[in-house]
């Protein structure tokens, strides 16, 4: 299989805390792969430098077979493009509606779209998303998993290849995740996108992940199926589970 | 592991670390401004919530500064009998003076904490990290738009302001002394001069300038969630102030020299 994104060695540290160190990881065509970890532990961290919006301190790190250490901005912007970022908090823009939110990064990065071709990929996102009726709607008009719903639907209507999701479950009811995981399958089959989900939340990890990697101290400890990884008796990954699913 | 080390003092290290950052972002500024795909309909939008938020508060504060301005230098006059001079003496003043400063200081509070708060709320709220990772550009989009809508919008409210100004003057005159439109109109301007429209022009263009900038800039470093936005906001209005002050003061002396 082909891999998408290939992280070698990858450091990151703000002030003196050391964030990732020596991190190692790749990610292969059309799998979802999981990453979990503790809070700080440098999730979101490791996908903000996939997505350029941090710089890694050291090491490679690839995505598309292009590498983002000295990469000049008109191909950063390009490689973004294949990208699709969901953000924890959606991050929807406030001043306006939902389709003016889809139309934001479509109308400014494909030039020379009719109005109809314009209305047409916003309706297809929004069906595929099933939230069509909230086109019209203010993101403050709307609940935490419907704002998710939009906020992957913006990312989508670019057709990325590959997909970052930041903790897509946090913050929302447990029916509401059941649907947002089911989202992301739907999306990795309908798109073909490869994608790394962070998330600290097992039942997605189980759900939506093919293969599942745990950070410990800025680095993978465990990489494998669900099963494999929850399987091994070491007790960081013991506590975690127990955490999760017994005191849960 | 990095860790800093302090230069010269650690409150003039970050005096210094900001000033660059200030100057690096003003750079930054001119270099998207002149690029092409400029976002009009974004710029225009920005005027109109500029000049329609501030319009109202513009409009009474102008007619009031006029007016009183008038009545309390006429006993001074009076004592001179020199209240012919009254129309002369306080055009002069709102021009060359009053109306850019009165409106930058009301739209440093009005637009600089607005536009630093919006910036700042979509900062903490990663919107500005989502445009980027969809590849806009959002210097482009929030701080090219903002700092370009203020800088042109606030020398048209100083109009409007000067204007308000005047018919508090006119008021205040018509009330006090027998005179008619095109007497006071031909009084007040009598001894105004090109170089006090053009004085009155650059310093509004300048301190739109500052408020946009300084909004933005606030705004666009807030960090620490709900509470760096209401520090980047007030910190805004501040700095603002503050560099709008430095200016008036530095293009009087310069202006000063061509008389």
């Amino acid at each position: 299989m082909n891999k998408v994104i290939e992280i070698e060695h990858l450091y990151k540290s703000f002030g003196d805390r050391d964030i990732l160190v020596d991190a190692n990881i790749d990610v292969y065509q059309g799998e979802n792969l999981v990453v979990l970890g503790r809070s700080g532990t440098g999730k979101s961290v490791l996908i903000k430098i996939i997505a350029g919006l941090l710089m890694a301190d050291k090491g490679n790190v690839k995505v598309l077979n292009q590498s983002l250490i000295n990469i000049s901005k008109k191909e950063l912007n390009a490689l973004r493009l294949k990208i699709g970022f969901s953000f924890q908090n959606s991050a929807l823009y406030d001043s306006m509606t939902v389709q003016e939110n889809l139309e934001f990064p479509l109308v400014r990065n494909i030039k020379n779209m009719s109005r109809k071709e314009i209305d047409k990929a916003v309706h297809d996102v929004l069906e595929s998303v099933g939230l069509l009726q909230a086109i019209h709607q203010m993101p403050s008009e709307l609940s935490g998993g419907q704002k998710k719903r939009i906020g992957i639907a913006r990312t989508l209507i670019m057709n990325p290849e590959i997909m970052l999701y930041d903790e897509p479950t946090a913050g929302l009811d447990p029916i509401t995740c059941i649907e947002i995981n089911e989202l992301i399958n739907e999306v990795k089959e309908k798109y073909h996108t490869s994608s790394i989900i962070i998330t600290h939340d097992l039942t997605c990890a189980k759900e939506v992940g093919d293969r599942v990697a745990v950070l410990f101290d800025g680095s993978f400890k465990f990489q494998g199926t669900f099963e494999e990884v929850f399987k091994d008796k070491d007790p960081r990954i013991k506590s975690f589970y127990d955490y999760n699913f017994i005191e849960n | 592991m990095s860790s800093r080390q302090n230069l010269i003092s650690p409150k003039i290290d970050n005096w210094l670390i900001g000033f660059k950052d200030g100057a690096d972002f003003i750079a930054m500024f001119f270099k998207e401004a002149f690029s092409r795909d400029f976002e009009f309909k974004e710029f225009i939008n920005q005027c109109y919530r500029i000049g329609n938020s501030s319009l109202v508060l513009i409009s009474l504060t102008g007619f009031v500064t006029g007016f009183v301005f008038t009545k309390q230098s006429r006993p001074s006059l009076e004592t001179f009998g020199a209240t012919s001079w009254l129309p002369s003496l306080v055009t002069i003043a709102v021009i060359r003076a009053l109306a850019p400063l009165v409106t930058s200081l009301i739209c440093a509070g009005k637009v600089g904490s607005s536009i630093g708060a919006e910036l700042g709320s979509m900062k903490v709220t990663e919107q500005i990290d989502a445009m980027e990772v969809s590849a806009v550009n959002p210097v482009r989009f929030l701080v090219v738009t903002r700092v370009l809508a203020s800088t042109v919008t606030i020398p048209l409210l100083s109009f409007y302001c000067a204007l308000m100004a005047l018919a508090g003057v006119f008021l205040n005159v018509t009330t006090n002394e027998e005179t008619n439109f095109s007497a006071f109109v031909e009084q007040a301007f009598n001894n105004i001069i090109f170089l006090d429209l053009w004085t009155a022009i650059i310093k509004a263009v300048a301190y739109g300038f500052t408020i946009g900038i300084v909004g933005c800039y606030k705004g666009y470093n807030a960090s620490n969630g709900t509470l760096g936005v209401g520090k980047a906001a007030n910190a805004s209005v501040v700095m603002s102030m503050f560099l709008i002050f430095i200016e008036e003061v530095f293009i009087v002396q310069v202006t000063n020299w061509f008389r």
